[in-house]
Protein backbone atom coordinates (compact mmCIF):
# COMPACT_ATOMS: atom_id res chain seq x y z
CA UNK A 1 0.00 0.00 0.00
CA UNK A 2 1.47 3.36 -0.97
CA UNK A 3 1.69 6.28 1.46
CA UNK A 4 -0.90 8.07 -0.67
CA UNK A 5 -3.40 5.18 -0.36
CA UNK A 6 -2.83 4.96 3.39
CA UNK A 7 -3.43 8.70 3.65
CA UNK A 8 -6.79 8.28 1.91
CA UNK A 9 -7.86 5.54 4.31
CA UNK A 10 -6.63 7.60 7.30
CA UNK A 11 -8.84 10.50 6.20
CA UNK A 12 -11.84 8.19 5.65
CA UNK A 13 -11.29 6.47 9.02
CA UNK A 14 -10.91 9.76 10.91
CA UNK A 15 -13.93 11.48 9.42
CA UNK A 16 -16.35 8.56 9.32
CA UNK A 17 -15.60 7.88 13.00
CA UNK A 18 -15.55 11.51 14.10
CA UNK A 19 -19.03 12.17 12.76
CA UNK A 20 -20.58 9.07 14.32
CA UNK A 21 -18.57 8.62 17.55
CA UNK A 22 -20.76 10.74 19.84
CA UNK A 23 -23.90 8.91 18.68
CA UNK A 24 -22.23 5.50 18.73
CA UNK A 25 -21.05 6.13 22.29
CA UNK A 26 -24.65 7.00 23.23
CA UNK A 27 -25.88 3.82 21.48
CA UNK A 28 -23.27 1.60 23.16
CA UNK A 29 -23.91 3.08 26.60
CA UNK A 30 -27.72 2.94 26.39
CA UNK A 31 -27.41 -0.47 24.74
CA UNK A 32 -25.62 -1.89 27.76
CA UNK A 33 -28.64 -1.89 30.13
CA UNK A 34 -30.94 -2.78 27.21
CA UNK A 35 -29.10 -6.11 26.79
CA UNK A 36 -30.45 -7.00 30.25
CA UNK A 37 -33.87 -5.39 29.68
CA UNK A 38 -35.73 -8.56 30.61
CA UNK A 39 -33.66 -9.22 33.76
CA UNK A 40 -33.91 -5.59 34.90
CA UNK A 41 -37.69 -5.61 34.38
CA UNK A 42 -37.96 -8.72 36.50
CA UNK A 43 -35.75 -7.20 39.16
CA UNK A 44 -37.75 -3.96 39.22
CA UNK A 45 -40.85 -6.15 39.29
CA UNK A 46 -42.62 -3.81 36.87
CA UNK A 47 -44.95 -6.55 35.66
CA UNK A 48 -48.23 -6.45 37.55
CA UNK A 49 -48.69 -9.85 39.26
CA UNK A 50 -51.55 -12.21 38.43
CA UNK A 51 -53.65 -14.13 40.93
CA UNK A 52 -52.75 -17.71 41.82
CA UNK A 53 -55.25 -20.20 40.36
CA UNK A 54 -55.14 -23.96 40.06
CA UNK A 55 -53.12 -25.21 37.10
CA UNK A 56 -55.29 -26.01 34.11
CA UNK A 57 -57.87 -23.35 34.87
CA UNK A 58 -59.73 -22.99 31.56
CA UNK A 59 -59.11 -19.87 29.52
CA UNK A 60 -61.75 -17.35 28.53
CA UNK A 61 -62.50 -16.69 24.88
CA UNK A 62 -60.46 -13.89 23.32
CA UNK A 63 -63.76 -12.26 22.35
CA UNK A 64 -64.64 -11.95 26.05
CA UNK A 65 -61.23 -10.38 26.76
CA UNK A 66 -61.62 -7.97 23.84
CA UNK A 67 -65.13 -6.97 24.95
CA UNK A 68 -63.79 -6.28 28.42
CA UNK A 69 -60.90 -4.20 27.03
CA UNK A 70 -63.24 -2.17 24.82
CA UNK A 71 -65.63 -1.62 27.74
CA UNK A 72 -62.67 -0.28 29.72
CA UNK A 73 -61.79 2.17 26.92
CA UNK A 74 -65.14 3.55 25.66
CA UNK A 75 -65.08 4.89 22.11
CA UNK A 76 -61.88 3.08 21.20
CA UNK A 77 -61.20 0.17 18.86
CA UNK A 78 -58.92 -2.84 19.16
CA UNK A 79 -55.58 -2.46 17.37
CA UNK A 80 -53.39 -5.34 18.50
CA UNK A 81 -53.64 -8.32 20.79
CA UNK A 82 -50.51 -10.08 22.03
CA UNK A 83 -49.81 -12.94 24.38
CA UNK A 84 -47.31 -13.32 27.22
CA UNK A 85 -45.03 -16.27 26.67
CA UNK A 86 -44.83 -17.52 30.22
CA UNK A 87 -48.25 -16.74 31.72
CA UNK A 88 -51.90 -16.68 30.60
CA UNK A 89 -51.97 -12.95 29.99
CA UNK A 90 -53.46 -11.23 26.97
CA UNK A 91 -52.26 -7.71 26.15
CA UNK A 92 -54.76 -5.57 24.25
CA UNK A 93 -53.73 -2.40 22.45
CA UNK A 94 -56.58 0.03 21.84
CA UNK A 95 -56.75 3.45 20.25
CA UNK A 96 -59.23 6.02 18.94
CA UNK A 97 -59.01 4.68 15.35
CA UNK A 98 -57.17 1.95 13.39
CA UNK A 99 -54.62 4.46 12.10
CA UNK A 100 -53.89 5.86 15.57
CA UNK A 101 -50.28 6.81 16.25
CA UNK A 102 -48.16 5.17 18.94
CA UNK A 103 -48.76 8.01 21.41
CA UNK A 104 -52.55 7.54 21.23
CA UNK A 105 -52.40 3.81 21.92
CA UNK A 106 -53.13 2.22 25.27
CA UNK A 107 -51.73 -1.17 26.21
CA UNK A 108 -53.66 -3.09 28.86
CA UNK A 109 -53.06 -6.57 30.23
CA UNK A 110 -55.87 -9.02 31.08
CA UNK A 111 -55.79 -12.38 32.83
CA UNK A 112 -57.17 -14.85 30.30
CA UNK A 113 -58.35 -17.25 33.02
CA UNK A 114 -60.99 -14.94 34.52
CA UNK A 115 -60.89 -11.91 32.24
CA UNK A 116 -59.80 -9.68 35.08
CA UNK A 117 -57.72 -6.58 34.59
CA UNK A 118 -54.04 -7.17 35.32
CA UNK A 119 -53.11 -3.57 34.74
CA UNK A 120 -52.24 -0.90 32.25
CA UNK A 121 -48.74 -1.44 30.99
CA UNK A 122 -46.91 1.76 31.74
CA UNK A 123 -44.40 2.71 29.08
CA UNK A 124 -42.73 5.54 30.90
CA UNK A 125 -40.25 3.70 33.11
CA UNK A 126 -36.52 4.31 33.04
CA UNK A 127 -35.96 1.35 30.69
CA UNK A 128 -38.55 2.72 28.26
CA UNK A 129 -36.74 6.06 28.35
CA UNK A 130 -33.41 4.39 27.59
CA UNK A 131 -34.99 2.32 24.82
CA UNK A 132 -36.55 5.36 23.20
CA UNK A 133 -33.26 7.28 23.38
CA UNK A 134 -31.49 4.30 21.83
CA UNK A 135 -34.10 3.86 19.08
CA UNK A 136 -34.83 7.36 17.85
CA UNK A 137 -33.61 9.93 20.42
CA UNK A 138 -37.28 10.96 20.88
CA UNK A 139 -37.36 12.21 17.30
CA UNK A 140 -39.58 9.55 15.70
CA UNK A 141 -38.84 8.26 12.21
CA UNK A 142 -36.33 11.03 11.33
CA UNK A 143 -34.43 10.18 14.53
CA UNK A 144 -34.37 6.49 13.62
CA UNK A 145 -33.16 7.17 10.10
CA UNK A 146 -30.52 9.57 11.41
CA UNK A 147 -29.17 6.90 13.76
CA UNK A 148 -29.24 4.51 10.78
CA UNK A 149 -27.01 6.92 8.86
CA UNK A 150 -24.66 7.07 11.86
CA UNK A 151 -24.60 3.27 11.74
CA UNK A 152 -23.56 3.35 8.07
CA UNK A 153 -20.68 5.69 8.99
CA UNK A 154 -19.74 3.32 11.81
CA UNK A 155 -19.55 0.47 9.26
CA UNK A 156 -17.34 2.67 7.05
CA UNK A 157 -15.11 3.32 10.06
CA UNK A 158 -14.87 -0.44 10.69
CA UNK A 159 -13.91 -1.19 7.09
CA UNK A 160 -11.31 1.61 6.91
CA UNK A 161 -10.00 0.57 10.33
CA UNK A 162 -9.45 -2.99 9.09
CA UNK A 163 -7.65 -1.69 6.00
CA UNK A 164 -5.32 0.42 8.19
CA UNK A 165 -4.72 -2.53 10.51
CA UNK A 166 -2.55 -4.22 7.84
CA UNK A 167 0.19 -1.57 7.42
CA UNK A 168 0.12 -0.82 11.16
CA UNK A 169 0.72 -4.45 12.13
CA UNK A 170 3.34 -5.11 9.41
CA UNK A 171 6.11 -5.42 12.04
CA UNK A 172 4.07 -6.21 15.14
CA UNK A 173 2.80 -9.51 16.54
CA UNK A 174 -0.96 -9.93 16.98
CA UNK A 175 -2.02 -8.59 20.35
CA UNK A 176 1.06 -6.42 20.97
CA UNK A 177 0.28 -3.88 23.69
CA UNK A 178 3.26 -1.58 24.30
CA UNK A 179 2.35 -0.32 27.75
CA UNK A 180 5.95 0.65 28.52
CA UNK A 181 6.05 3.25 25.72
CA UNK A 182 4.41 6.62 25.29
CA UNK A 183 0.75 6.86 26.23
CA UNK A 184 -0.20 7.35 22.58
CA UNK A 185 1.55 4.13 21.55
CA UNK A 186 -0.24 2.19 24.28
CA UNK A 187 -3.66 3.50 23.23
CA UNK A 188 -2.91 2.94 19.54
CA UNK A 189 -2.20 -0.69 20.41
CA UNK A 190 -5.36 -1.07 22.51
CA UNK A 191 -7.42 0.63 19.80
CA UNK A 192 -6.08 -1.81 17.20
CA UNK A 193 -6.34 -4.92 19.35
CA UNK A 194 -9.87 -4.25 20.64
CA UNK A 195 -11.01 -2.97 17.26
CA UNK A 196 -9.91 -6.05 15.35
CA UNK A 197 -11.23 -8.39 18.05
CA UNK A 198 -14.76 -6.95 18.04
CA UNK A 199 -14.70 -6.61 14.24
CA UNK A 200 -17.23 -9.32 13.33
CA UNK A 201 -19.51 -8.75 16.31
CA UNK A 202 -19.57 -4.96 15.89
CA UNK A 203 -20.18 -5.31 12.14
CA UNK A 204 -23.15 -7.61 12.71
CA UNK A 205 -24.64 -5.52 15.52
CA UNK A 206 -23.98 -2.34 13.51
CA UNK A 207 -25.48 -3.67 10.30
CA UNK A 208 -28.53 -5.19 12.02
CA UNK A 209 -28.97 -1.92 13.90
CA UNK A 210 -29.06 -0.06 10.59
CA UNK A 211 -31.64 -2.53 9.25
CA UNK A 212 -33.74 -2.03 12.40
CA UNK A 213 -33.82 1.72 11.80
CA UNK A 214 -35.56 0.93 8.51
CA UNK A 215 -38.37 -1.00 10.25
CA UNK A 216 -41.09 1.54 9.45
CA UNK A 217 -40.34 1.89 5.71
CA UNK A 218 -39.87 -1.90 5.46
CA UNK A 219 -43.27 -2.63 7.01
CA UNK A 220 -44.87 0.09 4.90
CA UNK A 221 -43.35 -1.51 1.78
CA UNK A 222 -44.69 -4.95 2.76
CA UNK A 223 -48.10 -3.44 3.37
CA UNK A 224 -48.30 -1.70 0.00
CA UNK A 225 -46.73 -4.59 -1.88
CA UNK A 226 -47.41 -8.07 -0.52
CA UNK A 227 -50.39 -7.34 1.65
CA UNK A 228 -52.06 -5.27 -1.06
CA UNK A 229 -51.68 -8.21 -3.47
CA UNK A 230 -53.49 -10.54 -1.05
CA UNK A 231 -56.22 -7.96 -0.54
CA UNK A 232 -56.65 -7.60 -4.31
CA UNK A 233 -56.96 -11.34 -4.70
CA UNK A 234 -59.79 -11.28 -2.25
CA UNK A 235 -61.52 -8.47 -4.03
CA UNK A 236 -61.75 -6.26 -0.99
CA UNK A 237 -60.05 -3.22 -2.41
CA UNK A 238 -61.48 0.14 -1.55
CA UNK A 239 -63.80 -1.15 1.13
CA UNK A 240 -63.65 0.69 4.45
CA UNK A 241 -62.41 -1.00 7.62
CA UNK A 242 -65.40 -3.07 8.79
CA UNK A 243 -67.01 -1.94 12.01
CA UNK A 244 -68.55 -5.30 12.91
CA UNK A 245 -65.74 -7.82 13.17
CA UNK A 246 -65.92 -11.61 13.08
CA UNK A 247 -64.84 -13.49 16.22
CA UNK A 248 -61.17 -12.91 17.01
CA UNK A 249 -61.07 -16.16 18.97
CA UNK A 250 -62.23 -18.09 15.89
CA UNK A 251 -59.76 -16.16 13.71
CA UNK A 252 -56.87 -17.19 15.96
CA UNK A 253 -58.01 -20.84 15.98
CA UNK A 254 -58.36 -20.81 12.18
CA UNK A 255 -54.83 -19.41 11.83
CA UNK A 256 -53.33 -21.93 14.26
CA UNK A 257 -55.02 -24.81 12.45
CA UNK A 258 -53.58 -23.57 9.15
CA UNK A 259 -49.98 -23.77 10.49
CA UNK A 260 -49.74 -26.75 12.86
CA UNK A 261 -47.17 -26.50 15.65
CA UNK A 262 -47.12 -22.73 15.60
CA UNK A 263 -47.67 -20.26 18.40
CA UNK A 264 -49.49 -16.95 18.06
CA UNK A 265 -47.29 -14.00 18.90
CA UNK A 266 -49.74 -11.24 18.14
CA UNK A 267 -52.83 -10.35 16.16
CA UNK A 268 -53.12 -7.14 14.17
CA UNK A 269 -56.64 -5.81 13.71
CA UNK A 270 -57.98 -4.59 10.35
CA UNK A 271 -56.62 -1.20 9.32
CA UNK A 272 -53.50 -1.07 11.50
CA UNK A 273 -49.93 -0.88 10.16
CA UNK A 274 -49.41 -4.64 10.37
CA UNK A 275 -52.62 -5.66 8.63
CA UNK A 276 -54.84 -4.85 5.68
CA UNK A 277 -58.12 -2.99 6.01
CA UNK A 278 -60.12 -6.20 5.70
CA UNK A 279 -58.19 -8.82 7.63
CA UNK A 280 -57.06 -9.92 11.00
CA UNK A 281 -53.35 -10.62 10.56
CA UNK A 282 -52.46 -13.42 12.96
CA UNK A 283 -48.66 -13.54 13.34
CA UNK A 284 -47.45 -17.07 13.97
CA UNK A 285 -44.02 -18.04 15.25
CA UNK A 286 -42.08 -21.32 15.34
CA UNK A 287 -40.27 -22.71 18.35
CA UNK A 288 -36.53 -22.32 17.63
CA UNK A 289 -34.84 -18.96 18.31
CA UNK A 290 -34.62 -18.57 14.53
CA UNK A 291 -38.22 -19.38 13.59
CA UNK A 292 -39.47 -17.59 16.69
CA UNK A 293 -38.36 -14.35 15.11
CA UNK A 294 -39.47 -15.18 11.57
CA UNK A 295 -43.17 -14.50 11.88
CA UNK A 296 -45.62 -15.78 9.29
CA UNK A 297 -48.87 -13.86 9.00
CA UNK A 298 -52.11 -15.78 8.49
CA UNK A 299 -54.72 -13.42 7.13
CA UNK A 300 -58.27 -14.07 8.21
CA UNK A 301 -61.16 -12.18 6.64
CA UNK A 302 -62.41 -9.89 9.39
CA UNK A 303 -66.01 -9.95 8.09
CA UNK A 304 -66.49 -13.66 7.41
CA UNK A 305 -63.80 -15.26 9.58
CA UNK A 306 -62.58 -17.32 6.59
CA UNK A 307 -58.86 -17.96 6.12
CA UNK A 308 -57.67 -15.75 3.25
CA UNK A 309 -53.97 -16.60 3.01
CA UNK A 310 -50.93 -17.80 4.87
CA UNK A 311 -47.99 -16.18 3.17
CA UNK A 312 -44.41 -16.08 4.45
CA UNK A 313 -42.96 -12.61 4.72
CA UNK A 314 -40.95 -11.34 1.73
CA UNK A 315 -37.14 -11.40 2.05
CA UNK A 316 -36.83 -7.79 3.19
CA UNK A 317 -39.18 -8.32 6.13
CA UNK A 318 -37.40 -11.58 7.00
CA UNK A 319 -34.10 -9.65 6.96
CA UNK A 320 -35.64 -7.17 9.39
CA UNK A 321 -36.97 -9.95 11.63
CA UNK A 322 -33.60 -11.74 11.64
CA UNK A 323 -31.90 -8.46 12.46
CA UNK A 324 -33.75 -8.13 15.71
CA UNK A 325 -32.22 -11.00 17.73
CA UNK A 326 -28.82 -10.40 16.12
CA UNK A 327 -28.95 -6.81 17.30
CA UNK A 328 -30.45 -7.39 20.75
CA UNK A 329 -28.38 -10.47 21.71
CA UNK A 330 -31.34 -11.93 23.58
CA UNK A 331 -31.45 -15.37 21.95
CA UNK A 332 -28.83 -17.40 23.78
CA UNK A 333 -29.65 -17.11 27.49
CA UNK A 334 -27.69 -15.12 30.09
CA UNK A 335 -24.11 -16.13 29.10
CA UNK A 336 -24.67 -14.75 25.59
CA UNK A 337 -25.97 -11.50 27.08
CA UNK A 338 -22.87 -11.23 29.28
CA UNK A 339 -20.59 -11.76 26.26
CA UNK A 340 -22.69 -9.17 24.39
CA UNK A 341 -22.08 -6.71 27.22
CA UNK A 342 -18.31 -7.39 27.29
CA UNK A 343 -18.04 -6.90 23.52
CA UNK A 344 -20.11 -3.73 23.88
CA UNK A 345 -17.66 -2.47 26.54
CA UNK A 346 -14.77 -3.27 24.19
CA UNK A 347 -16.51 -1.22 21.50
CA UNK A 348 -16.89 1.69 23.93
CA UNK A 349 -13.12 1.49 24.56
CA UNK A 350 -12.43 1.46 20.81
CA UNK A 351 -14.62 4.56 20.35
CA UNK A 352 -13.12 6.34 23.36
CA UNK A 353 -9.52 5.57 22.46
CA UNK A 354 -10.18 6.59 18.86
CA UNK A 355 -11.50 9.93 20.05
CA UNK A 356 -8.44 10.38 22.30
CA UNK A 357 -6.02 9.43 19.51
CA UNK A 358 -7.62 11.90 17.13
CA UNK A 359 -7.88 14.73 19.69
CA UNK A 360 -4.28 14.44 20.85
CA UNK A 361 -3.03 14.91 17.28
CA UNK A 362 -5.89 16.86 15.74
CA UNK A 363 -3.51 19.36 14.14
CA UNK A 364 -1.23 16.72 12.61
CA UNK A 365 -1.36 16.33 8.84
CA UNK A 366 -2.84 13.22 7.25
CA UNK A 367 0.65 12.63 5.81
CA UNK A 368 2.11 12.47 9.34
CA UNK A 369 -0.70 10.16 10.48
CA UNK A 370 -0.13 7.89 7.47
CA UNK A 371 3.56 7.72 8.48
CA UNK A 372 2.48 6.76 11.99
CA UNK A 373 0.29 3.94 10.63
CA UNK A 374 3.07 2.73 8.31
CA UNK A 375 5.60 2.64 11.14
CA UNK A 376 3.28 0.72 13.50
CA UNK A 377 3.10 3.70 15.84
CA UNK A 378 6.88 4.11 16.13
CA UNK A 379 6.87 7.46 14.33
CA UNK A 380 4.47 9.74 16.16
CA UNK A 381 2.85 12.49 14.08
CA UNK A 382 4.09 15.97 14.90
CA UNK A 383 1.77 18.57 16.43
CA UNK B 1 19.89 -4.31 16.57
CA UNK B 2 17.52 -6.98 15.32
CA UNK B 3 15.18 -5.55 12.74
CA UNK B 4 11.74 -7.21 12.82
CA UNK B 5 10.85 -8.73 9.48
CA UNK B 6 7.84 -7.52 7.55
CA UNK B 7 4.78 -9.77 7.76
CA UNK B 8 2.59 -10.79 4.86
CA UNK B 9 -1.01 -9.61 4.84
CA UNK B 10 -2.09 -13.23 5.31
CA UNK B 11 -0.02 -13.54 8.48
CA UNK B 12 -1.31 -10.22 9.82
CA UNK B 13 -4.94 -11.26 9.39
CA UNK B 14 -4.62 -14.94 10.40
CA UNK B 15 -5.68 -14.47 14.04
CA UNK B 16 -8.22 -11.69 13.35
CA UNK B 17 -9.81 -13.89 10.68
CA UNK B 18 -9.99 -16.83 13.07
CA UNK B 19 -11.67 -14.61 15.69
CA UNK B 20 -14.09 -13.22 13.12
CA UNK B 21 -15.09 -16.73 11.99
CA UNK B 22 -15.53 -17.81 15.64
CA UNK B 23 -17.68 -14.72 16.27
CA UNK B 24 -19.90 -15.50 13.28
CA UNK B 25 -20.29 -19.12 14.38
CA UNK B 26 -21.20 -17.85 17.84
CA UNK B 27 -23.72 -15.35 16.51
CA UNK B 28 -25.45 -17.91 14.29
CA UNK B 29 -25.30 -21.01 16.53
CA UNK B 30 -27.62 -19.67 19.24
CA UNK B 31 -30.17 -18.77 16.57
CA UNK B 32 -30.47 -22.37 15.46
CA UNK B 33 -31.54 -23.95 18.72
CA UNK B 34 -31.33 -24.02 22.49
CA UNK B 35 -29.13 -26.10 24.77
CA UNK B 36 -26.10 -27.42 22.87
CA UNK B 37 -26.37 -24.69 20.23
CA UNK B 38 -26.26 -22.07 22.98
CA UNK B 39 -23.13 -23.61 24.47
CA UNK B 40 -21.39 -23.59 21.06
CA UNK B 41 -22.33 -19.94 20.77
CA UNK B 42 -20.94 -19.03 24.22
CA UNK B 43 -17.64 -20.79 23.58
CA UNK B 44 -17.22 -19.28 20.11
CA UNK B 45 -18.05 -15.73 21.21
CA UNK B 46 -15.83 -16.08 24.27
CA UNK B 47 -12.81 -16.49 21.96
CA UNK B 48 -12.53 -12.77 21.03
CA UNK B 49 -12.81 -11.88 24.73
CA UNK B 50 -10.19 -14.51 25.60
CA UNK B 51 -7.87 -13.09 22.92
CA UNK B 52 -7.90 -9.69 24.64
CA UNK B 53 -7.21 -11.22 28.06
CA UNK B 54 -4.40 -13.30 26.54
CA UNK B 55 -2.84 -10.24 24.85
CA UNK B 56 -2.98 -8.21 28.05
CA UNK B 57 -1.40 -11.07 29.98
CA UNK B 58 1.29 -12.21 27.53
CA UNK B 59 1.82 -9.49 24.94
CA UNK B 60 2.34 -6.49 27.19
CA UNK B 61 5.68 -4.85 26.94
Amino acid sequence: MTRRTIRGWVVLHSWSSLVCTAFLLMLCITGLPLIFHHEIDELLDDQPPIAAMPAGTPLQSLDTILARALADRPGEVGLYMSFDEDRPVVNVTTGPSPDAGGAEMTLTAYDQRDGSLVGAIAQDGVMDFILQLHTDMFAGLPGMLFLGAMGVLFLAAIVSGVVLYAPFMRKLDFGTVRTGRARRTKWLDYHNLLGVVVLAWASVVGLTGVINTLAEPIIAQWRSDDLAAITREHDARGLPVPTRLASINAAVETAKAAVPGSRVQFVAFPGVAYSSRQHYAVFLQGDTPLTKGLLTPALVDARTGALAAVRPMPWYVQALQLSQPLHFGDYGALPLKILWAVLDLFTILVLGSGLYLWFAKRHASSEAKAREVESGGVLVPAE
Amino acid sequence: MHRPRSRSTGAIFAVPLLLAVASMIGLVAALLGDGAADIVSWVALALPVAAVIWAMRFRRG
